[in-house]
């Protein structure tokens, strides 16, 4: 019973949130890649700076939001418009052999890089084929 | 000078949605779309705002170098080109590559009020963003009525 309640909680302030905030969030592309000692992964977020990123890394996902600052005169009107939203977001389900406490992650003109390594007994071995 | 963040997404959302109804109502199709226009997704992606004073692109292009770009301006035809190389990590394995990587050209035709003479550019957390001003006596002006 008490988990009902926490659950309903939950929605409405869901639903609160999505009030406020502009009605649309952008999927920043993305570039995942494996080498042999973890995951490597890229995302463009034109206009988000380092004060305007939130990585959040625990045991199963990893959650990417950022909010790009863009100057804009006082007074515009828009006359053409591919992005309509400031607000990126992207998660990924992560797995058991990457440690995500060590996970890395750099910016650089609106470009996100996370690292995070694979630990070390799951690292591949090259297995030798031996003739005959 | 600037306004808030707020106003950027209430402003172009209204834009788009302005733009969808328009599309709804008449059809897809029924309303040709301009001579240079675009697909949807074509990168950069860019937004075009106007003030009284000037006019404002902005290209959504990450990780560019900025002494790569390409900046002209002919009348009220701006071309920005450059090319954005995302290396390839031969050893490892991809599960998605979704990023833009190779030569972009796009061209944007600017109102016919702009003065080519006062471009100003500038790149900043993989924003490139141009404001062009408009000819002086392009600008509104208060007229006194004597």
């Amino acid at each position: 019973m008490a988990d009902k309640q926490e659950v309903a909680k939950r929605d409405s302030t869901e639903v609160e949130r999505t009030d406020r905030a502009p009605s649309s969030v952008m999927l920043p592309p993305a570039d995942v890649f494996e080498d042999a000692e973890g995951i490597t992964l890229q995302l463009d977020m034109p206009g988000v700076g380092k004060d305007r990123l939130n990585l959040q890394a625990n045991k199963n996902t990893l959650l990417i939001e950022g909010n790009a600052r863009i100057e804009m005169p006082q007074g515009m009107e828009a006359l053409y418009a591919d992005v309509r939203s400031t607000l990126y977001r992207r998660s990924f389900v992560l797995s058991d052999e990457l440690e995500t406490d060590k996970t890395e992650a750099s910016l650089k003109d609106g470009v996100l890089t996370v690292r995070i390594p694979k630990r070390a007994e799951v690292r591949p071995r090259r297995i030798e084929v031996r003739a005959g | 000078m600037f306004g808030s963040l707020t106003n950027f997404d209430s402003l172009f959302e209204e834009f788009r949605r302005m733009e969808q109804q328009m599309d709804e109502l008449f059809g897809r199709g029924t309303q040709p779309p301009a001579i240079r226009s675009v697909a949807r997704g074509t990168f950069p992606p860019i937004n075009v705002g106007a003030a009284a004073d000037g006019i404002d692109v902005y290209l959504f292009a990450a990780g560019l170098d900025p002494k790569s770009i390409e900046l002209n301006i002919q009348r009220n035809l701006l071309t920005v080109s450059g090319e954005r190389e995302v290396p390839v990590n031969e050893s490892a394995t991809y599960y998605r590559q979704e990023r833009f990587s190779g030569p972009f050209r796009r061209v944007i035709a600017l109102p016919e009020d702009v003065d080519p003479d006062r471009v100003e550019a500038k790149y900043r957390d993989g924003i490139l963003q141009i404001t062009a001003r408009r000819r002086e006596s392009a600008k509104p002006r208060q007229i006194t009525v004597e």
